[in-house]
């Protein structure tokens, strides 16, 4: 599998890790345990196209959002996740 | 004296006739050519018994002239590169070669394990399951072992391999399979737009079939077209051609895995070169032009020796010159066959007969019959009359239902081609049929690769090179080249016309699988049992699972499991293709990362100043940490550490602390950060001062543990222990970047840019003063407990110095960069001797921690909570924090928590070891009292004894309570008492002092 890391170009899966579901968001601090359970907890497993965090480790050290079909691995989309890499990219 | 090579012809062959080899099959000894392989010196030598049977024993010869052999597989080498069913086939003679027939005792001609024949009944379809409904003595005692003596392929070395093997990565626009007609024109094409092109052949010479066929290209012979046609090739700006390689696999986004015999084809790899090389090759786009493989027709006795496939036995005439037979026979049900017909004619063979299974037979073939004196006879081989000295008769029914008998020595067998389908079938692709050639042909392929020639079904040689060649200018044009490719080659379309015929129904053992010895009753039988599934088939009977994957056995056993079930053989199905194409030998996957290679290795600052100290090493992750450090005269390890021990506790000692995980965090928000990780707080830490912190897992679990300073208002520097280095990282910046990404915070690991040293001693003050620049205040005033500061060290370099102790002595920790380690360390030494500085071991440092009650890895397992550690009151309640909520559930405070606390024996001579479950004194041990273990133990050089802790039910509240130590691991029981885990200097003054 090869991901094109917005920072460092195409590399091999072998320099990134995985993660998993990119969808939940850690609850504000008064949320609640069920919240917070649900965040730890839950996650989706698709058979299909999921946005997913994966860690360029062996690169940039960026955490990315990829959108991968778990199906054919096809990436369709990768991303910088939400932090100051994303505001960088913005620009 | 060798042998004179009575099977080879005259003249002719791609073999070079001045290069003559010696070789030895069997321990008897043979010439060929260069150019040969070891199947073609063979049959030059007129051997045609080279193996025995995987369950039956029975002999066999050599049935094609490939890389899908099933039978004529050799211990290649002798020694520790002794290397089982290599294939004859592919095995490149070269001078010395060694080879030993395979499966057969105690000779080739004289196998006693025949006798198997006798009992072919127990060795039917899934036998091996059927046998374990048989009571389990007779099958371990007997039946198990008799098996793995019968049945089996060759012998491994046993030993370890003595060549290396390398990994390279490669990238291209198009990557062709194959260098038969089809691959070369696609080369041709994608080179002409100024593609990258890499194209791989797994044999030793380019042309595929052309070299055993022949034809006319562009009005020449095929010879002169393949070297024209390299010579374009080598000529142009970016064509690579990669010979004896093998691409194996499909692997997602374009990467392919190749691999590369880069000195198989010499005794033994020339020096510092490697044995083979495996590619992971990614390309843009993939033109597989793996081309086709005949299929064999089963019937009884189409095992014998002497029976080979028509397109082999064409191979070793016109490539190698070599007459697998005198007077043949060929068994066609297709026009294809008949070339072999004519190539042996043209060899000089008689041709005994032609039996040809389909109605009609050309005119031209029929006057080529009377012309040459043999007779077409219409119908089918039911049988093949002969054995270890290969085919003596061959009985055919004829159509209408008379018998003849055909008296030949060889039997060439077509029954049709199928193509290739392996890689474009790798992503779960099925393949689909195909009427007019009766074959399955890839049905799409994995994104970005196309089949073209045979191995699309295209069997003409017009065909075969047109199609190369639109799919090499397409590949190019799709990986973005533009410009002209010219025409295609032109060659002829001959004609390809077929009768399926999969199996002639006869009296005898009749195989499907000869690799696996899978015959044709055997899949019947398995259908009679239910095993209707293709998948189930396969895994029944064992059809097509052998090391050659079924290359020329699994259609015609999809096709009479068809037949016996009455659908159709695209009802039917095949099972799914799955990478290797060909075996692929684990060195070759591990490539350099073996012995000591097998993961990198970190070695700490003073490695080399501990090294030359004589000091013992312990693996800890990737690093190389100094053990302890023996002395002359000391009989054990436990001498060494007990003897560092005191010296720190009554004087001055060192030990590298490098290993820990160190990062910097910088920025205005670095407290804040610290803040949300740590379960305590740091934003109110003053700069120039250190905290213990902890943090936690989301799930309210403790994750790790460390020191950290604050160096300036917007830097604080963070440890972590040595193990998590790498995922603290990964977690903190998980946390910066997508959890936090509003606190304006910057991460850096400086793990390996920093030397650190932990000195500890009560006299570890008077060491110091001799290292740093006097006018730094070491005093209690001037640097108080958990203080961090920079110093500079006599001579100017500077330091950081961190007054934290995990010994609990009175210590410093000391850090510079890391290129001055080495001299640091030699300095202390220097320094020290006054002193009598002693260097420390993990070992050491461990039974100080333990001494001291402190937590560590045994204690950190990943399901304790910071109140099970004792650190509860660490926890902050007036701000969040990872793991903050899920920590507060009940079972994770609930009140029987097993929690830490200090454990000994109390036979004061008696030995504490980890892992002993504690259990009530006076109960029976069971699951159901179960209340915690031993984590960690040493043996304490201050209490004189061995001490330990433990993770206990309630441990706190039963400080003093006698429980039992019961340890079935290693069979001991004994009381023990349950205490205060700070055995050593529980006030703590020491450190401070
Ligand atoms: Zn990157």
């Amino acid at each position: 599998m090869r991901i094109v890391c917005p920072f460092c170009g195409e590399r091999e899966l072998g320099e990134f890790t995985y993660l998993g579901d990119a969808k939940p968001r850690r609850p504000a601090a008064d949320a609640g345990e069920d919240a917070v359970y649900d965040y730890v907890y839950l996650r989706d497993n698709i058979a299909g196209v999921m946005s997913e965090h994966w860690y360029h480790g062996g690169g940039c050290r960026t955490w990315l959002k990829i959108d991968r079909n778990t199906l054919t691995h096809e990436i369709s989309s990768v991303e910088p996740a939400t932090g100051a890499g994303a505001r960088q990219v913005a620009k | 004296m060798s042998s004179n090579q009575s099977h080879r012809l005259p003249s002719g062959g791609l073999i070079d006739r001045s290069a003559s080899l010696n070789f030895r099959f069997d321990g008897k000894t043979f010439s060929g050519f260069q150019g040969d392989t070891l199947a073609s010196a063979l049959v030059a030598n007129g051997v045609k018994l080279v193996g025995r049977s995987f369950k039956y024993h029975r002999p066999r010869g050599i049935l094609t002239a490939g890389s899908e052999e099933p039978n004529a597989l050799v211990e290649l080498r002798t020694g520790a590169r002794r290397e089982p069913n290599t294939k004859a086939t592919t095995a490149e003679l070269y001078e010395g070669l060694e080879a030993a027939s395979q499966n057969r005792w105690p000779s080739l001609r004289h196998d006693l394990m025949a006798v198997n024949q006798l009992f072919a009944p127990i060795f039917v379809a899934g036998f091996y399951y059927k046998t374990f409904m048989w009571p389990a003595k007779f099958w371990e005692a007997i039946y198990e072992p008799a098996i793995r003596r019968a049945a089996g392929l060759g012998r491994a070395a046993g030993v370890a391999d003595p060549d290396h093997y390398d990994k390279a990565w490669a990238h291209c626009d198009v990557l062709i399979a194959g260098s038969g007609p089809a691959g070369l024109a696609a080369a041709l094409a994608a080179g002409r737009f100024g593609a990258r092109v890499i194209l791989c052949e797994e044999d030793f010479a380019l042309g595929g079939r052309l070299l055993s066929d022949g034809g006319t290209i562009d009005g020449m012979p095929a010879a002169e077209w393949i070297s024209r046609t390299l010579a374009e090739l080598a000529a142009l700006p970016d064509v690579r051609i990669m010979t004896r390689t093998t691409l194996f696999g499909v692997y997602d986004g374009g990467t392919y895995g190749a691999l590369e015999r880069v000195n198989d084809h010499l005794p033994s790899p020339p020096e510092h070169q490697v044995r083979q090389r495996l590619w992971r090759i990614v390309a843009k786009r993939c033109v597989v032009a793996a081309g086709a493989i005949e299929r064999p027709i089963v019937f009884a006795g189409n095992d014998t020796p002497g029976v080979m496939m028509a397109s082999g036995m064409r191979t070793y005439l016109e490539r190698y010159a070599a007459t697998p037979a005198k007077r043949a026979a060929l068994f066609t049900n297709n026009e294809d066959g008949w070339r072999t017909v004519e190539t042996a004619l043209g060899a000089g063979l008689q041709i005994a007969a032609v039996v040809d299974a389909r109605p009609d037979v050309s005119p031209a073939h029929r006057s080529l019959a009377s012309k040459s004196g043999f007779p077409v006879l219409n119908g089918s081989v039911s049988a093949v009359d002969g054995g270890k000295d290969g085919v003596r008769r061959i009985a055919v029914s004829l159509t209408g239902g008379a018998r003849a008998e055909v008296e030949a020595d060889g039997l060439a067998v077509s029954g049709g081609w199928n193509p290739a389908v392996g890689l474009t079938s790798y992503h779960r692709g099925r393949p689909k049929w195909q009427e007019d050639i009766a074959a399955f042909v890839p049905d799409g392929a994995p994104p970005g690769m196309v089949a073209a020639g045979a191995a699309n079904g295209a069997f003409s040689l017009g065909a075969c090179l047109r199609e190369g060649f639109a799919a090499g200018a397409q590949a190019a044009r799709d990986a973005g080249r533009s410009g002209k490719a010219g025409s295609a080659p032109v060659a002829e379309d001959e004609a390809f016309s077929l009768t399926p015929l999969w199996h002639v129904v006869g009296k005898g053992k009749a195989f499907v699988d000869q690799q696996h010895d899978v015959t044709a009753s055997d899949i019947e039988l398995a259908h009679r049992e239910g095993f209707e599934s293709v998948e189930h088939l396969k895994r029944y009977t064992t059809l097509g699972m052998a090391t050659d994957q079924g290359k020329t056995s699994n259609v015609a056993g999809l096709a009479i499991m068809a037949a016996v079930s009455g659908k159709s053989i695209p009802e039917t199905g095949t099972t799914i293709y799955r990478p290797p194409f060909v075996p692929v030998a684990i060195g070759a996957f591990a490539g350099h990362h073996r012995d000591e290679n097998f993961h990198a290795t970190r070695l700490t600052p003073s490695h080399h100043w501990a090294a030359e100290q004589g000091a013992i090493f312990v693996d800890t992750g990737l690093w190389k940490r100094a053990q302890w450090y023996p002395r002359a005269g000391e009989k054990d390890w436990l001498e060494s550490v007990t003897r560092e021990v005191k010296a720190v506790r009554g004087g001055v000692g060192f030990c590298d602390v490098s290993t820990l995980g160190k990062i910097d965090v910088h920025g205005p928000d670095a407290g804040a950060f610290l803040d949300r990780v740590y379960i305590n707080t740091f934003s109110n830490l003053a700069v120039g001062k250190a905290r213990y912190g902890l943090m936690l897992r989301e799930d309210g679990m403790v994750y790790d543990d460390g020191t950290t300073s604050r160096l300036a208002e917007d830097h604080y520097f963070l440890t972590t222990t040595t193990a998590k280095a790498g995922p603290v990282m990964q977690h903190l910046e998980f946390c910066r970047q997508v959890l936090f990404p509003e606190l304006d915070v910057q991460l850096t690991s400086v793990s390996d840019q920093w030397a650190q040293f932990s000195i500890a001693g009560p006299k570890t003050r008077d060491l110091l003063r001799e290292m740093v620049d006097p006018a730094e205040d070491l005093s209690n005033e001037g640097f108080p407990f958990m203080g961090a500061r920079e110093v500079a060290l006599r001579g100017g370099i500077k330091a950081r110095l961190f007054r934290i102790s995990f010994s609990g002595e009175m210590a410093f920790e000391i850090s510079v960069p890391a290129r001055h380690g080495d001299a640091l360390v030699r300095n202390l030494m220097q320094a020290g001797k006054q002193f009598g500085v002693t260097p420390y071991g993990t070992e050491a440092l461990g039974v100080m921690r333990i001494e001291k009650g402190h937590v560590a890895g045994p204690e950190l397992s990943g399901t304790t909570t910071a109140a099970d550690l004792g650190l509860g009151k660490m926890m902050s309640t007036k701000k969040d924090f990872i793991g903050r909520v899920m920590a507060g559930r009940e079972a994770l405070v609930a009140a029987d928590r097993q929690v830490v606390v200090g454990i000994k024996p109390t036979d004061k001579a008696s030995r504490l070891r980890s892992g002993a479950h504690i259990i009530p004194k006076g109960e029976i041990p069971g699951p159901g009292n179960d209340q915690g273990y031993v984590t960690s133990v040493c043996f304490s050089p201050m209490l004189d004894q061995w001490i330990g802790l433990g993770l206990v039910e309630r441990g706190r509240e039963r400080i003093g309570e006698i429980v039992h130590a019961h340890d079935p691991l290693r069979g001991e029981d004994y009381d023990v008492e349950l205490c205060n885990p700070v055995f050593y200097d529980p006030e703590g003054g020491r450190q401070r002092g």
